[in-house]
Formats: structure tokens, C-alpha cells, sequence
């Protein structure tokens, strides 16, 4: 497309932007998620061929079909390599990754750590409904001790992974929390993390009504809650403050955890690729190559 | 040393000088010596000498440690394999000696450092030894410190004196080899190695001077297969890529990853198997086909994923380094136990193309014809190599860059209408567009794993996962049609038929001359493309009486090797026979012989 062509076309509307009927059950917390992705690509006036959507397996990573763009549905827990591969390659896309819990902290728990450190520029939310859904009613790495499930029939036992301090460790650069129940909160979040240059990691929380209904009732006021907002003086570049605001059991505090600025993976690749590319300036790929065989004469 | 006659008639004091055709120099010590690098001056030095040259190497899978060997077969002719049996050995240790003395010619040399080898009395006369101090005259040239560094190019110096090399061009190359080190590094090897190519070899009757080589057409460039195989991913036009090290596949990304920023291009070190083939499928979605390797046990790990390149029909390089298995198995040795698993590793019906380059040369052009295949057919490409041929050095034809280069950029015109998996396409065969790419119709198609419609969206239709089975199926049925026949090495009808593949080629083929020369009817023949087969392979067969699949892997529990059942089970056919060996070495060329004999026999 032309730069002309672009600066005439209108931001896509709901119905463009929407795909497949969505299969989640009433009431899921991934409906707002997806609504909201809808308005932020429309609010920053996205077309279909600027960003990519990418998820895993689970629940909510049924959400490219429900999209209308370049997507991909890959398998279970490795959507953050997958994306890294779209996004260090293509770098002129948004890419966008979405997944559960089971997806980010469990099955690919090494990947979320590794993406984080290495600070791909791209944004991760994961809409952690605090159970296994689609296999209907496992326990989950972030299920809290107690949680009855089919594979813990007497309580969950093992300690549940805290995703705040778990990628504030890790090195991710953008680690915010928010709930499907304050949507304006989701879509602030969401349009944060766009913006943000580097790793962007929001922890969504997404009920799931089938099996774990009113997981997160405390933070929702129309259930008799309470919506706690992260206090304006919390000071995001902070590291230890982020650390022990994320001490407060699920769902506590919403908002940004923990913000910083350091040089992407992209970044870095691009700094190292500079100076080699000042040397082979102006040679066709061929001639590069030939450099190396003649030293093997 | 083959063919040797004598050119000079011997003066008193002077040794006499015979000519030779070719030489095998085994160098046999530890790893931490440098043998692997007196071996690559050897090699390198043939090739700009126009020789032919193959290596050998096995190295300990320890970090620093344990006995290493080199072996060195260079020829004034055609070189196939690196040798059976070595015309030198230089030991430089007992053990050394111990282990390898079985391995020389009845009259062959040995040359040992008289500070670390006693040598046997009871074999004096089966060799003619000539010891050395070369430690204790590497630590005079070179000053003391450091006791056992210099050592190999000391020997480096006394094997270019044996064999009469051009000791200018030497120099070079060890000029070449310290540039950017400090001066005194450089002065320090070229000490080291003229004090060994002065040292007087008075109990050396005769120094060797090879033949003239052919004159050749073109220039030649002397690697290994792992080199070859890196630069002919760059020449594919390959930028990204992402890979986990593992043992014999490291090389390959190491070279990637110094070697792409130079293109704009990134190698991604991954933190796991699983990232890194998930990286280079999600580079690749993005439009340009991207590459992922390791070796056995990294390749069961990427499995699931290639499976899903394979439902979704993303184009895909993936190279199998093979090693010892299973498990971590023997990690610094060769196999061919992997063609199973590339080949029907996959969960569900998952067809993908595994091709098996079979020189250090083919390694260059099969990366090119991997990726365009993986491209043109929407799919994954294996290849697979293994040890032997990945660390071995060959010499061969400067490539053509200009022509062979090519640029695989992503098409990111606009489309009109695009429905990625289309039944009714005249091919039948899946294109993508890649993420970017403007569709005016505003549908966009999805990639997954799931079972889908011709847009990639999910269908649960017993139809629609019967049509698309069989789609994925029948595109690399048609490849299977496209595949040139491949071409009997020797007559093309006979009693004996060897089929290999991969590194065991050279094997077979110097099998193939050896055994015709003494009047035996046998052939043999390379399989490059694994998966799918090419058509034609039964009229080849129906040319012998036998025909014996020699792999350098394990008989099974049938009795048959991985591409010896893979023949049984396609072609029906009873004479097809497995000869296999899981020793983790190479194929001798005599023990190829010796077995093809003993399976006849056993056929009588």
C-alpha cells in the first residue's frame, strides 16, 4: 500500500476486524478481552496488514479465528517462540500474543522467562482464569492452594506461581495487571503495553464461569469487591517496590507493576547487524559469500 | 601410499625419493594437542595444491581430554573415503601407539615422540619406526612454558618434510591461520614448525613426493560438511534461524549466527529445542523460509512442532545432524539412526521430505534444494547429515556464487482474494501470503494446528480432514514424481547391488571400484531424497540378483536397517537385504566387502 492510500483509509470497524463466531462459554472473561483488542486496533487505527495475532492452546488462545487478520494458532505453550520468530523477522508488524495460564506459566514457563529476558518487543496477555478449561477442570499453575479440581480432588496443594514477581524476575519490562471486569482499566492496559517498546506482559484476569466461577469476586465491586488500583505514588521503574506490591494474593492490585526502557532484542540484533553491514555496504549477498570461500582456497 | 616407484637411486647419506600417488597420515594423541588443526593444514594445503583430500577425526566428547585421532588421505587422483588403513601413523603417546598401531600398512611408518612412546619390539619388523623427541625439541624451539603447545605444528613441520609438501604454501596458510593474534604467535608456530621440518630424519629411508594431480577446470575450496552446509543455508538466501547447540549440529549455528549480520539477517540462540524450531517457524510464517537444526535427541524435541509446520504448511529447514543414539547415546560419533525418526517422527499422518546429502559438496547444494523445495511444496525439509560427514574435509569446485545465490524476500504484493489451503487449485498445492500482506476481499486467513477448512479455520468435518490428508499427502507424492532417478555407480545390471546413503557414499563407491577390479560384479547406488522416494528405484533393482542396503546403523529387530525396511515395506521385494553395523565408526571399505561376501554366502 502506498503512504497516500494509507493516510485516506478509515480506522476498521468492529465488523471488519471481527472473524469466527467466538466459542468460549457465556460469560467467559475472554469476550471482553477480545472486544477490547478490537477497540485498541481501531482506536490506533491498525490495518489487517500491520499487526499479526499469535496464541497457543487453551481457551482463550482460540482468539486468531476470531479475528479477522494474519493470525496463528500454534500448539500448546510455545506461542512465545512462535511470535519471536515473527517478531524479530518482521519487524515492521504489531504482534500480539495472547494465552492462558497453563500456556504461559506452565507448559511454557521456560519461554516466558527466556522472552522476557531477552525483551522481544511484543505484547503478551494472558487472561489467567486461575484453571485448566478446555480439558475441563485441571489445576493450574496459578490455582491457589485449596482449589478443587479433577486432579486435586482434595485441593490444590502445590504452591501457585505469582506471574508479577515470576516476570519482573525474569526481566520483562512491562508487567501490568488487569481484570475482563474493568474494561476501560483492560483497553488503558492493553494500549500501554502497545506502546511500550520491549516485553510487554499483561496478567488479564479472565474468569471462567464454568469452572471456577467468582474466582476473583473480591476484586469485582458489583460482586461486593473491591477494585484496588495501583496508588498513583507506586513509582513503576522501582523494582522492589513492583516485588512487593506483587506480594498481595490474587487478584489483588491492578495496573502497572513495573515499567522500565532497556534495549530490545530487536535492538541489539540491529546494533550488532550495524556493524557489519557498514562493511559489506553496497556487495550483493553473493559477494559476501565469496569472501568466505575464497578464504577456504 | 599406493603405486610407489622409485624415481632416484639412493645417494649414501641422502634418503631416496619415491614417487606416490596418495598417502593415508594418521595423527594420534590427545584432544587437547591440536592434531585436528595439523589435519586442517594437511587438507587445506592439498586443496590449493589441486589434490583430493578427506579427513577423518574422532574427538572425545569431554571438554579438554582423552585420545583424538586425525586421519589425512590425500591423492594425486580420486579420493573416496579417508582411508582404511593409514601408510603413517604419528603417535604421540603409548596409548596412542597401543591403539592405533593395528590400524598401519605391513611396512607403513610410524612416527613417534620418543618422550611419551615405548614401541613394541615384536613389531620392528612390520614397521619401520622412526622416533622423535617432539616434545622435548618443541619446548627448545619454542621456549619452555608452555610444555605441550607447538607440539602439533612441530609435527606439522616433520610430516611436510616426510612427504616433500610445499613448505612456502605452509607457512601461508599458518600465517593466515594466526591472523589477528598477536605477532609472537605467528613467530611462535612458524618456529615450531621449522624446527620440525629441520629436524633430520636420518632413520627415514625415503621421503615421498607426490605425483602431479590432475589439472582441474576450476579452483577448489576445502572444508567440512557443517561448513558447506552454513554457507549453502546463506546461499539459499536463509536470514533467520534459531537453534539450541548440541553436538555435531553447534558448528553449523555458530557459523550461522557470525555469518548473518553480515546480510541483515539474525541467528536467534534459543533456550530451548522447542523455541528454537518455534522461532524459526514463526520467522518463516513471516514469509521468508527459516532454518532450525540439532542433532537426534534435539530433533525428537522440535517433533511436535514440525508436526504442526506440517499441518499448517509453512515451509521449514530443519537439519538432523545425526550422532550415536538413542539418548544422549555417543555424541562425537557417527550413525545413521535417525531416518525414522525424520522420516516417521512425526505424530499422526504427518508427511514431510527428508533428504541425505552424501559429500562434504552435496551438503552445499542440498541446503539450496531443501529450501526451495520446502518452499515451492509448502513444507518442511529435513536433511539429514551425520558425524562423519559434518566434521570431515573435502575439496571440491568453487561454486558459482553469482548463479547459485538467490534472494527468497517475501512477496508482500497485495491480493485480491487469497484462500491459503484451496482444494480446487490446480496444483493442489498450499501457498501462503505472509503476515502484511494487504487482501482486498478483507478475509485473512489463519495458520494452525488444527484440522481446518480452506481458509485454516478449524473444522471438525470428517470430509474436510479426509481432503486435507490427502492433499498433504499428495503434493509430496508429485515431488516424489519431479525427483531425478538416481544414477548406479557402476554397470547398471549385475549380481550385487550396494544402496547407501549419506556419508557411507565414498564407502561404497571405493567398495564398488575395489570390488571390480578383482572381477566381482557389484554396483552401487546413493539415495539422496529419502522422503518421498523418486520413482524409478524398482527398474534399478530389477538389474541385480541382490540387493544389500549397507547403513551404519542397527539390524533391528527384523533383521533389516532404517532405509532397508523403508525399501522393504515400499518395494515388496525379498532381495532386498540389510548389511549393518552400530559400532559408531565409519564404514571400512573392506569391511563393506567382506560382509557383502559373507551375506552371499549366506543367500546361497
Amino acid at each position: 500500500m502506498s503512504a497516500t492510500a494509507e493516510v485516506e483509509r478509515k480506522p476498521l470497524t468492529k465488523k471488519e476486524l471481527a472473524a469466527d463466531k467466538p466459542t468460549w462459554c457465556p460469560g467467559c472473561g475472554d469476550f471482553s478481552v477480545l472486544a477490547l483488542y478490537f477497540k485498541l486496533l481501531q482506536n490506533r487505527g491498525l490495518h489487517h496488514e500491520k499487526f499479526a495475532t499469535v496464541a497457543g492452546i487453551g481457551c482463550s488462545s482460540r482468539f486468531p479465528y476470531f479475528v479477522q487478520a494474519h493470525g496463528a494458532h500454534y500448539i500448546h505453550g510455545r506461542a512465545l517462540p512462535f511470535a519471536t520468530g515473527i517478531a524479530v523477522s518482521r519487524q515492521d508488524l504489531d504482534v500480539f500474543v495472547f494465552g492462558g495460564d497453563g500456556d504461559a506459566f506452565s507448559i511454557g514457563g521456560n519461554h516466558f522467562n527466556h522472552c522476557a529476558r531477552k525483551n522481544v518487543n511484543l505484547t503478551y496477555c494472558v487472561m489467567d482464569n486461575n484453571v485448566y478449561g478446555l480439558t475441563k477442570k485441571q489445576t493450574s499453575p496459578t490455582s491457589p492452594i485449596g482449589f478443587k479440581s479433577k486432579t486435586d480432588m482434595w485441593g490444590a496443594i502445590d504452591k501457585p506461581i505469582n506471574p508479577m514477581q515470576q516476570a519482573i524476575s525474569a526481566g520483562a519490562t512491562f508487567v501490568a495487571r488487569t481484570t475482563h471486569t474493568n474494561p476501560k482499566h483492560l483497553l488503558s492496559m492493553m494500549e500501554a503495553a502497545m506502546d511500550h517498546k520491549g516485553f510487554a506482559f499483561i496478567e488479564c484476569l479472565s474468569e471462567c464461569t464454568e469452572f471456577y466461577d467468582g474466582a476473583f469476586d473480591s476484586s469485582n465491586p458489583r460482586k461486593g469487591g473491591e477494585f484496588k488500583e495501583i496508588s498513583e505514588d507506586h513509582d513503576p521503574t522501582d523494582e522492589n517496590a513492583a516485588y512487593a506490591l506483587a506480594e498481595e494474593l490474587v487478584p489483588g492490585y491492578f495496573g502497572v507493576y513495573y515499567q522500565i526502557s532497556r534495549p530490545t532484542k530487536q535492538d541489539k540484533e540491529a546494533e550488532v547487524n550495524s556493524k557489519f553491514l557498514e562493511k559489506t555496504k553496497g556487495m550483493e549477498d553473493w559477494e559476501i559469500l565469496q569472501q568466505n570461500f575464497n578464504k577456504m582456497k | 601410499m599406493s603405486d610407489s616407484s622409485t624415481a632416484d637411486e639412493v645417494v649414501s647419506e641422502k634418503p631416496k625419493v619415491s614417487k606416490i600417488h596418495e598417502a593415508v597420515i594418521r595423527i594420534a594423541g590427545n584432544s587437547q594437542d591440536g592434531i585436528q588443526s595439523i589435519g586442517g593444514f594437511l587438507a587445506r594445503l592439498a586443496g590449493r595444491s589441486e589434490q583430493e583430500v578427506m579427513t577423518f577425526m574422532t574427538i572425545p566428547s569431554t571438554i579438554s581430554g582423552g585420545p583424538s585421532i586425525f586421519q589425512v588421505r590425500l591423492s594425486s587422483g580420486e579420493v573416496l573415503t579417508s582411508g582404511d588403513e593409514a601408510d603413517v601413523l604419528m603417535a604421540f603417546y603409548q596409548h596412542s601407539y597401543d591403539n592405533h598401531v593395528d590400524f598401519v600398512k605391513e611396512g607403513g611408518v610410524i612416527l613417534y615422540d620418543t618422550s611419551h612412546v615405548e614401541p613394541r619390539e615384536d613389531l620392528q619388523e612390520k614397521f619401520r619406526h622412526i622416533g622423535c623427541p617432539i616434545t622435548s625439541l618443541t619446548v627448545e624451539a619454542i621456549g619452555g612454558t608452555a610444555k605441550d603447545k607447538g607440539k602439533n605444528i612441530f609435527a606439522l613441520g616433520l610430516v611436510a618434510r616426510m612427504f616433500d609438501l610445499d613448505s612456502t604454501r605452509i607457512e601461508g596458510l599458518i600465517t593466515e591461520r594466526f591472523k589477528g593474534k598477536p605477532e609472537s604467535v605467528t613467530e611462535t608456530a612458524l618456529s615450531a614448525f621449522h624446527a620440525g621440518h629441520g629436524y633430520p630424519l636420518t632413520t627415514l629411508a625415503e621421503i615421498y613426493e607426490f605425483e602431479d594431480p590432475k589439472a582441474r577446470d576450476t579452483e577448489q575450496v576445502v572444508c567440512t560438511g557443517n561448513e558447506a552446509l552454513a554457507y549453502g543455508i546463506l546461499a539459499a538466501g536463509v536470514r533467520y534461524g534459531a537453534a539450541y547447540p548440541i553436538t555435531p549440529w553447534s558448528d553449523i549455528m555458530e557459523l550461522l549466527r557470525r555469518e548473518l549480520p553480515k546480510y541483515n539477517g539474525i541467528f536467534v540462540q534459543a533456550e530451548d529445542e522447542i523455541a528454537a524450531v518455534s522461532i524459526a517457524i514463526g520467522a518463516s510464517w513471516g514469509g521468508r523460509c527459516a532454518v532450525t537444526g540439532s542433532s537426534g535427541p534435539g530433533i525428537a524435541l522440535k517433533s511436535e512442532a514440525i508436526g504442526w509446520a506440517v499441518m499448517a504448511e509453512i515451509p521449514l529447514l530443519v537439519i538432523d545432524v545425526q550422532r550415536g543414539g538413542p539418548s544422549t547415546g555417543m555424541p562425537t560419533n557417527v550413525e545413521q539412526s535417525d531416518l525414522n525418526i525424520a522420516c516417521f517422527g512425526g505424530h499422526g499422518d504427518s508427511p514431510r521430505v527428508v533428504i541425505a546429502p552424501s559429500s562434504v559438496e552435496d551438503c552445499f547444494y542440498t541446503a539450496i534444494e531443501a529450501v526451495n523445495i520446502a518452499r515451492k511444496y509448502s513444507t518442511p525439509v529435513i536433511i539429514l547429515t551425520d558425524q562423519a560427514i559434518a566434521t570431515r574435509i573435502e575439496a571440491f569446485g568453487m561454486p558459482n556464487l553469482k548463479e547459485v545465490c538467490q534472494d527468497i524476500s517475501p512477496d508482500l504484493s497485495p491480493r485480491d482474494d487469497h484462500k491459503p489451503y484451496d482444494l480446487s487449485s490446480a496444483d493442489g498445492i498450499t501457498q501462503h501470503v505472509a503476515p502484511g500482506t494487504f487482501i482486498k476481499s478483507g478475509k485473512y486467513p489463519v495458520v494452525t494446528g488444527l484440522e481446518h477448512n480452506e481458509m485454516g479455520h478449524p473444522s471438525g468435518s470428517p470430509k474436510m480432514h479426509t481432503d486435507m490428508t490427502a492433499k498433504r499427502r499428495s503434493k509430496l507424492q508429485a515431488l516424489g514424481r519431479e525427483l531425478p532417478k538416481p544414477e548406479v555407480f557402476g554397470p547398471e545390471e549385475g549380481n550385487v547391488l550396494m544402496v547407501g546413503w549419506g556419508s557411507t557414499q565414498g564407502s561404497l563407491r571405493e567398495a564398488t571400484e575395489r570390488a571390480r577390479k578383482t572381477g566381482d560384479s557389484i554396483s552401487s547406488l546413493t539415495i539422496r531424497h529419502i522422503n518421498p522416494l523418486p520413482e524409478g528405484l524398482e527398474d534399478i533393482f530389477s538389474g541385480f540378483n541382490h540387493v544389500f542396503v549397507v547403513e551404519n546403523n542397527d539390524e533391528n529387530l527384523y533383521g533389516y536397517g532404517q532405509l532397508c525396511a523403508l525399501l522393504r515395506a515400499r518395494y515388496c521385494d525379498k532381495k532386498i537385504q540389510g548389511i549393518n553395523k552400530a559400532d559408531a565408526l565409519t564404514w571400512r571399505v573392506k569391511d563393506v566387502l567382506d560382509r557383502v561376501k559373507s551375506k552371499l554366502e549366506e543367500n546361497k
